[in-house]
């Protein structure tokens, strides 16, 4: 099974190409948010150097949010023209769902955060075992001491934490003491063979996504539904 | 020559549109999205909600506009796009579903500007328009004036300053109350009034050159209104929305003409929003005739943003070579050219 994965969801944009059982190439770059002039260059350039036609493809997979508004169009826009015109499956990802990947050999819990601006990080919280992640809290948006707090309450006494909220929010995070875990650097953002990987288990379990119905999942309302919504209350 | 069958996809601003024309001309699909109704309770445009809706939209869209052309991906030659300007997050959903899609489809990719989208209007019902040609642009984010010598040679001779003439009329429709989006609201308003019982100014700034401002004569409509309420208590609103648009149109018309004679041109076109516009229809109709000018206008529906002058345009990019490389990006900015 092959799938093409991309990611431009957050600072960080990728394109990989993998199999159920290896990564075949993968490009990783952050540096510059120009996504959406490198990203069709960087799917061009996997595709070219292994050989690889669209028509090969089991399936597309995307980043699906949360994340950069922009950003999670421009990806999901460009998997959407690729995989109305090879007519292969579009598979979304949760942005979240794909970073805890990263840790999934960890046992404990993972806390991906991204950077929502606004003192603000996008997270959910994951639990590691065995190679698997599996989520049991929703994905949200709120501020870096609610999480704190939230860990805190929970009792939770390991927990590792990425994402570059993870990053930005530090001194949060140091609030935790040795409860807290820092994976290394490369570990640490998205990385599109992981949304690959993620994308294979959905194929295989005979999951995908339809072209039209698929839509980036924000957390957060646009400013101007905000301000609709608060006069009306 | 072969034929040409281009998928032209527009995702600039409120409407998310996708058409299939061939030869530059021939149009098979017009498939428009418009957004107007999200949009209204904002009392305008929301770039970031505007951006959401395209995203939900484009694909169906774009295969609603093949299906209505009962064509296969497999028979589209060209696939082209709205690149610039327009709202950056907006376009960008575009180009990039379009980068996509093209390179899926192993076809050349055309990078189109908006408003040389809408002059192209002119040519997708009336291909053989002999050039030189003077056009006057004219719709919610633009006012320009531009001299075409031939395909894709375009000069801007001059634009507006401040506001756009369908953002003055979008400014005073929200002002007086009249509703969203602003120029269909003034022209109904204005239907049941009369010009001249108020007097606003013709701003004309230099009566030699072809730059406009509206922005004076926005303000001047909002003062006009605030004095009569103050003085009498009463202003009949569809008198004041006939002189601003009557103040409004006049200036558009009479520099429009004066730069086709200027220039020594037969033919003068109208494209934009604002084209479709009845009072600005009829007067540079009138003007023209008296001018000996050759007046073209887009149908009403080619008026407003939509596809098919974007694959019309592309039509004649192509011919030239015009293909765009996989790095295309979006630009928000003005610029003509
Ligand atoms: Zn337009």
């Amino acid at each position: 099974m092959l799938v093409l994965a991309i990611d431009s969801a957050t600072p960080v944009a990728g394109v990989a190409l993998v199999a159920e059982d290896r990564v075949i190439k993968e490009i990783f770059l952050n540096y510059r948010r120009t996504h959406s002039q490198t990203l069709m260059v960087m799917v061009n350039e996997v595709l070219r150097e292994t050989e690889t036609s669209l028509a090969d493809l089991d399936g597309i997979a995307v980043t699906s949010g949360p994340g950069s508004f922009t950003g999670l169009r421009i990806g999901m826009a460009t998997a959407k023209g690729l995989a109305l015109g090879s007519g292969r499956a579009l598979v979304g990802i949760p942005t979240l769902d794909a970073l805890a990947y990263n840790l999934c050999m960890f046992e404990g819990y993972i806390c991906p955060l991204l950077d929502a601006r606004k003192n603000e990080v996008y997270t959910a919280l994951y639990q590691g075992q065995g190679g698997q992640v599996e989520r049991i809290s929703e994905y949200r948006a709120c501020s870096p001491s609610e999480l704190v707090e939230d860990v805190c309450s929970r009792g939770i006494e390991r927990v590792a934490v990425l994402g570059d909220g993870a990053r930005r929010y530090q001194e949060h995070m140091e609030s935790l003491g040795s409860r807290v875990i820092r994976p290394p650097a490369n570990l640490c953002l998205p990385r599109a063979s992981s949304v690959g990987l993620l994308a294979v288990s959905r194929l295989q379990r005979g999951e995908s996504d339809q072209v039209h119905d698929l839509i980036p999942v924000y957390v957060r309302l646009s400013e101007a539904e905000n301000r609709l919504a608060s006069k009306r209350l | 020559m072969d034929d040409v069958v281009i998928l032209g996809i527009e995702t600039s601003c409120d409407e998310t549109a996708a058409a299939v024309v061939r030869n530059g001309s021939e149009l098979l699909s017009n498939v428009i999205n418009s957004q107007i109704n999200v949009h209204r309770k904002f009392g305008g445009v929301v770039p970031e909600v505007a951006s959401r809706k395209h995203i939900e939209n484009i694909s169906g869209v774009v295969e609603q506009a093949l299906a209505d052309a009962a064509l296969d991906f497999g028979e589209i030659d060209v696939v082209a796009v709205t690149n610039r300007p327009g709202l950056i997050g907006a376009l960008l959903v575009g180009v990039s579903f379009a980068k996509g899609l093209a390179y899926a489809l192993d076809r050349p990719l055309i990078a189109v500007n908006h408003l040389e989208g809408h002059i192209y209007a002119n040519f997708l019902e009336n291909p053989d328009i002999e050039f030189p040609v003077v056009c006057l642009v004219v719709s919610g984010g633009h006012t320009s004036l531009v001299y075409m010598e031939s395909h894709g040679c375009c000069e801007v001779m001059g634009e507006t300053r401040d506001d756009a003439a369908g953002e003055a009329f979008d400014k005073v429709a929200r002002f007086l109350g009249l509703g969203y989006p602003g120029g269909p609201a003034v022209e109904r308003a204005a239907r049941d009034g009369q010009p001249g019982i108020y007097q606003l100014p013709r701003v004309y700034l230099d009566r030699n050159d072809f730059e406009f401002s509206f922005s004076g004569l926005k303000t001047a409509t909002m003062n006009q209104w605030n004095q009569l309420k103050r003085k009498q208590g009463f202003a009949n609103v569809n008198d004041l929305a006939a002189e601003f648009q009557a103040a409004l149109v006049e200036v558009l018309v009479e520099k429009t003409v004066l730069a086709g004679l200027t220039r020594e041109v037969n033919s003068i076109l109208l494209a934009g929003g604002v084209a479709a516009n009845g009072l600005l229809r009829e007067q540079l109709a009138s003007r023209s005739r008296e001018e000996g000018l050759r007046l073209y206008r887009p149908s009403m529906d080619l008026c407003t943003d939509n596809a098919a002058m974007i694959a019309g345009c592309a039509y004649h990019q192509y011919l030239r070579g015009e293909t765009a490389p996989l790095n295309l990006n979006a630009y928000a900015g003005l610029d003509l050219l």
